[in-house]
């Protein structure tokens, strides 16, 4: 029993990680088309400032933690935007192209991350209350993840908010639908763009500094290695979906969980697994509307 | 004659590399209705959409109230004052009817009252996803969308394609109302909407003008509506 | 201007000087010739050789690519994983079976054949993003597969070539031009298949449906059929490409089957030039060729007495190609070979270049 709820939760954990990154990748796709393959290196430069920030700070302090955070979010959120001004719009509606570019940039950016702090990981610290555990049912649950979940849904709870209540909110909605027809009724729909990879970036910001205290380290592969599950998470949340990517994030990361323990370490395989039956039985994704 | 709202002039435009307008000439003129007529793949949606700048505009004019606005961007044409109703409607389906007109309104004081008055039906619904509205009160909701704003001309594709017969006549009732305030370039397959609305015939085969003039001389002549469109006046496509 | 594309435009012509530049090749390691800057030595020493080869080995692969991305606009993030089989499988089969090496590279091709037919058929039950995201799933699960089984596959460290069953004249450094001129032979097979898939009736559909499925759908081609068909035969090549670089390399390690490396095949493939044979050729050799400058380039003192901010990127042989890439991809949408065309064709081209893109989604 103890195992189940430690693997649980464990997985929800992980499941936020992958939500932080999959939420912003599926707006993005939703409303542009694009898939956005730097995403990972928001990641990983928002987690190496975020640890530069805690570390001038004095790494134990909460208050260090919380400038991370925010340090990490607000890094994130430039550099997507600045992503989508200077490289995105230049090709617009060029699908293909924009992939393309983002690869381009994922590659150069973990080869700058390689070359400014070095290729092994770097371990860190955080307050002393993260690295302790909480016993649940018997289970001693390491608390960051506790930490990781309840910022996930408040990360969640804010995309929700925006996109129900705001005007770009409802541009993003309408757009993710049918974005021609927002043009259509006068609407430049291109600020949106710049809006929703703000935001990805921003969640990615925040994964990127949760991530470090998840692994304990951070590392210039840290957002490449996330970013394959956030991709998978879309894909099987729907591309587009917010609750899609929320939904996939908790079901793949603790199906991970569970098939590394149960499976003998064979999380990774399952997932994959699981992507092709989804794929065979319901091409669209769950949540995916039909094409 | 006043200068035309609309005038387009040797109009042409792509899908990728599929031509699908090749030289359409048309004018709109002031406080009136202008039907676009033809058979099936003329080329009169994607007329509009290039008008719109939707579809790749490859060669001609568009003026609107005497401005050059082809090669505006499509977001720009509209805030020029053009409203654009579209063929099956594409009203936002996970959008609820009040976030439907709200996201359309541009102006400072949107006529809310004028969509109340033309669609007491959808108003009742505001809290409703569009998308379970019946194909009817999607076309208002589409229609109140380009009503919401003081453009300066409408262009609106097929309003009443697919409908019930009751509803067509009230699809139409709004458009007759709606041609009080704003010219309208219409689409229109039904004729004896066309018939009714309309003052001005415009008439594409092959993705070309072949005739343009006053509609009431157009529908007198049965045998050039026969040839140009394969069908009786009388009867509907 | 317009008589050398007239004179380009008569098949002879170009069969002789595709034949001219094949003997030209094969001639260099017997050739006393240095290229200052881009080489690392004279073309007949053995690290010359080897790079050229590596080179080779390259544009094979992004020959390979081409056929899926190319020609049939299927946007691939997996493609590394059948370079993998072609060289983890080879490397396999020579450790554990007493086979010779010409029926253990047999063996490996029908194992690939197998593994890109299922695979393939599975993937292309998608398209577009959700293919490339497919794709890429399972080349992680193999390199999950790779790097989880150290037994067979040597894990992180790689697996080595058991010399036992391969023959004497394609081992040690010695023999590095033997390799070169296998490697010389392949590429030239690699892209004469390519050639023969392009122009046949099935490579005419897989073109009709990079550029309008639709319509190939009402025309009742059966789309699907000959994707796979595509799909295959490039994975094949790929994995053809992999036995080779086994050979070359004595060894492979998991770094072939990584995200990254098929990232590597896309930025050869857009380097080069989309939907052009030589292109892909062109871009394999020059990305590897660059790649092993900036390495050099990298370590060299002249870098290391630069202040940090232009140390770090210039020592980041990467970064400079993803630079670099993206540059391509934004300014020059024909890649190398277009700017090539360009020079000749005015500037039509750009927009041919960059629909030729956009028509693979």
């Amino acid at each position: 029993m103890s195992t189940v709820v430690l693997l649980l939760i464990t997985g929800l954990g992980l499941g936020a990680l992958y939500f932080l990154v999959a939420s912003g990748l599926s707006l993005i796709y939703g409303l542009m088309g694009v898939l956005n393959f730097a995403h990972g290196s928001f990641l990983t430069l928002a987690a190496f400032l975020g640890w530069e920030t805690a570390r001038a700070l004095g790494a134990d302090s909460w208050g260090a933690l919380a400038a991370a955070l925010l340090v990490g979010a607000a890094a994130g959120a430039l550099v997507a935007a600045g992503t989508e001004l200077l490289l995105i719009r230049r090709l617009y509606e060029r699908h293909i192209e924009q992939v393309l570019v983002t690869v381009g940039l994922a590659l150069a950016s973990v080869a700058l991350f390689d070359g400014i702090w070095g290729t092994d990981p770097q371990f860190i610290r955080g307050p002393a209350w993260l690295a302790e555990t909480t016993e649940i049912l018997g289970a001693r649950i390491p608390n960051n993840r506790f930490l990781l979940i309840a910022i996930a849904i408040l990360v969640l709870l804010l995309i929700v908010l925006f996109l129900r209540f705001t005007r770009y909110g409802l541009i993003i909605r309408a757009g993710v639908e049918n974005r021609s027809m927002v043009t259509a009724l006068g609407i430049d729909v291109r600020r949106a763009f710049t809006v929703v990879f703000a935001i990805g970036g921003a969640a990615a910001g925040i994964g990127g500094v949760l991530a470090s205290h998840y692994f304990g380290y951070v590392s210039p592969q840290l957002g490449g290695s996330l970013l394959i599950f956030a991709f998978i998470v879309t894909v099987i949340g729907g591309l587009g979906s917010l609750p899609g990517a929320a939904v996939a994030s908790v079901v793949v990361a603790v199906l991970q969980q569970f098939a590394n323990f149960y499976l003998g370490g064979t999380g990774d395989l399952v997932v994959v697994l699981l992507l092709a039956v989804v794929l065979l039985v319901r091409p669209r994704g769950l949540f995916g509307r039909a094409a | 004659m006043s200068a035309p709202v609309l005038a387009v002039r040797g109009l042409a435009a792509a899908i990728g590399h599929q031509p699908v307008v090749e030289h359409v000439d048309l004018e709109v003129p002031a406080g009136s209705v202008t039907a676009i007529l033809g058979r099936n793949g003329a080329g009169k949606t994607s007329t509009m959409k290039a008008v719109l700048g939707l579809i790749t505009r490859t060669g001609g004019e568009v003026e609107l109230a005497g401005e050059r606005i082809d090669g505006f961007a499509t977001h720009r044409i509209v805030q020029r004052g053009v409203g654009y109703v579209p063929e099956d409607r594409e009203v936002f389906a996970t959008l609820t009817v009040a976030e439907n007109l709200r996201l359309a309104e541009r102006d400072a004081s949107p006529r809310r009252e004028l969509v109340a008055e033309l669609f007491p039906d959808i108003i009742a619904r505001s809290a409703q996803r569009a998308g379970t509205l019946s194909g009817g009160q999607q076309q208002m909701v589409s229609l109140a969308r380009a009503l919401l704003n003081e453009n300066r001309i409408l262009l609106i594709d097929e309003p009443t394609k697919g409908l019930a017969p009751k509803l067509v006549t009230e699809v139409a009732d709004a458009l007759a109302r709606a041609a009080e305030v704003v010219p309208i370039l219409l689409v229109e397959q039904n004729l004896q909407v066309a018939k009714r609305l309309a003052q001005s015939v415009v008439v594409i085969a092959g993705g070309r003008t072949v005739h343009a003039g006053p509609a009431a001389e157009f529908f007198a002549d049965e045998t050039r509506v026969e040839r140009l469109l394969g069908v009786h006046g009388e009867a509907s496509a | 201007m317009t008589a050398i594309r007239r004179l380009w435009a008569k098949p002879a012509v170009r069969w002789g000087l595709a034949g001219a530049l094949v003997v030209f090749a094969a001639a260099l390691p017997l050739l006393d010739l240095v290229v200052p800057g881009v080489l690392p030595g004279p073309t007949y020493t053995p690290g010359t050789l080897q790079i050229l080869a590596l080179s080779l080995i390259f544009a094979a692969l992004a020959l390979s690519y081409h056929v899926l991305f190319g020609v049939s606009g299927m946007l691939s993030f997996g493609h590394a994983l059948y370079f993998a089989v072609g060289a983890y499988g080879l490397g396999i089969v020579l450790e554990r079976t007493g086979l010779d090496l010409l029926p253990a590279v047999g063996l490996t091709l029908a194992g690939a054949i197998l593994v890109a037919g299922v695979l393939g058929a599975i993937s292309l039950r998608v398209s577009g993003i959700s293919f490339a995201m497919v794709t890429l799933a399972f080349a992680q699960a193999g390199s999950v597969l790779i790097r989880r089984n150290p037994g067979v596959t040597g894990g992180e460290e790689g697996l080595g070539l058991a010399t036992a069953n391969v023959p004497d004249w394609l081992v040690g450094v010695a023999d590095t031009r033997n390799l070169y001129w296998l490697a010389l032979g392949v590429i030239v097979v690699v892209f004469l298949v390519v050639r023969w898939f392009e122009r046949s009736r099935a490579g005419h559909v897989a073109a009709a449906v990079r550029e309008n499925e639709l319509r190939v759908r009402v025309l009742g081609l059966p789309p699907l059929r000959v994707k796979l068909l595509a799909f295959v035969i490039g994975s094949t090549l790929a994995a053809v490409a992999g036995m080779l670089f086994l050979l070359l390399q004595s060894g492979v390690t998991p770094r072939a089957v990584s995200a990254d490396f098929t990232l590597t095949i896309l930025v050869i493939v857009v380097l080069g030039g989309v939907g052009s044979r030589w292109g892909a050729v062109v871009g394999g050799i020059i990305y590897t060729i660059l790649d092993q400058r900036l390495t050099a380039l990298a370590g060299s003192e002249w870098v290391d007495a630069l202040p940090a901010v232009l140390r770090i990127p210039l020592s980041e042989p990467l970064f400079i190609l993803g630079t670099l890439f993206i540059l391509v991809v934004l300014f020059l949408p024909g890649g190398i070979v277009g700017l090539a065309g360009r020079v000749g064709r005015r500037r039509a081209t750009t927009g041919d270049a960059r629909d030729r893109l956009e028509e693979t989604t």
